[in-house]
């Protein structure tokens, strides 16, 4: 039986969560969430290069379709919960003392959340009102 | 706060400037940078939700000189942090530790920012005309 088996606890062994108490979900979202970016960040920088000088017309006829809305929707969904992960490992390593840190990660939380409930808004209401 | 009298790790200035830890820090910087974008971003959308007024406003900035600049350099940091998140996806996967290959992965990451930034604006004032 190797060393760290004999020192943790089955129930520590069961859960999984490490010393850090967090696991590996943050770790893991971080990476899945990478991955589906590398095809939507494509997509849409060449989507806005492809809108260089249009006027709104031409950018709400283009996000009234349905696959670039959906993708930009997908997009913002995917971008915004990187950012949030990757602004949490900042937070964690560089702000000191508990309360601030706890405060700091908790606000970074809700501001993702605020950033993603606006754009989605903005695209659905182009996808639906014009 | 108790503070044990334990040694310090060595400062940062201690260590010679090198283009690992230059890139890690870049990476960590753009994706900073990126995340103020965001920001602009989902304003760009509002504004082309919220009618042709605001959209032209929202455009006059993007066009302006400074907007330009923040463009250039939202955009390289954008293809900065996809490169190097990419070679940060193969050291996932247990690929390119040596420290020749890391190296040369660097060097490629910086190339093909560059590269993909100077291809994205050409495009754009292409498509401008």
């Amino acid at each position: 039986m190797s060393e760290e088996a004999r020192l943790r606890s089955p129930l520590g062994r069961a859960l999984g969560l490490g010393s850090a108490k967090e696991g590996v979900a943050h770790w893991w979202a971080q990476r899945v969430t990478a991955v589906a970016l590398i095809p939507l960040i494509l997509w849409f920088v060449a989507a806005l290069v492809a809108l260089t000088g249009a006027d709104r017309s031409t950018v709400v006829a283009w996000l009234q379709e349905p696959f670039p809305a959906i993708v930009t929707v997908l997009l913002l969904i995917a971008g915004i919960y990187h950012m949030s992960l990757g602004v949490q490992v900042v937070i964690e390593d560089y702000v000191h003392g508990e309360a601030m840190k706890i405060s700091a990660i908790v606000l970074n939380k809700l501001v993702a959340f605020a950033i993603a409930a606006a754009g989605i808004f903005a695209v659905l209401r182009i996808a639906f009102q014009g | 706060m108790s503070q044990a009298q334990r040694p310090l790790s060595p400062h940062l200035q201690i260590y010679k400037w090198q283009l690992t830890s230059v890139l890690s820090i870049t990476h960590r910087a753009t994706g900073l940078a990126l995340a103020v974008g965001s920001l602009l971003l989902v304003w760009w959308l509002f504004a082309a939700a919220a009618g042709a007024d605001a959209f032209a406003t929202a455009q006059g900035f993007w066009y302006s000189w400074i907007g330009r600049l923040l463009l250039l350099g939202w955009s390289w940091s954008l293809f900065f942090h996809l490169c190097n998140g990419i070679r940060h996806l193969f050291w996932d996967a247990g690929w390119g530790f040596e420290l020749k290959t890391t190296y040369r992965s660097g060097w490629t990451v910086v190339a093909a920012s560059v590269v993909l930034t100077l291809i994205a604006w050409i495009a754009g004032y292409a498509v401008r005309g």
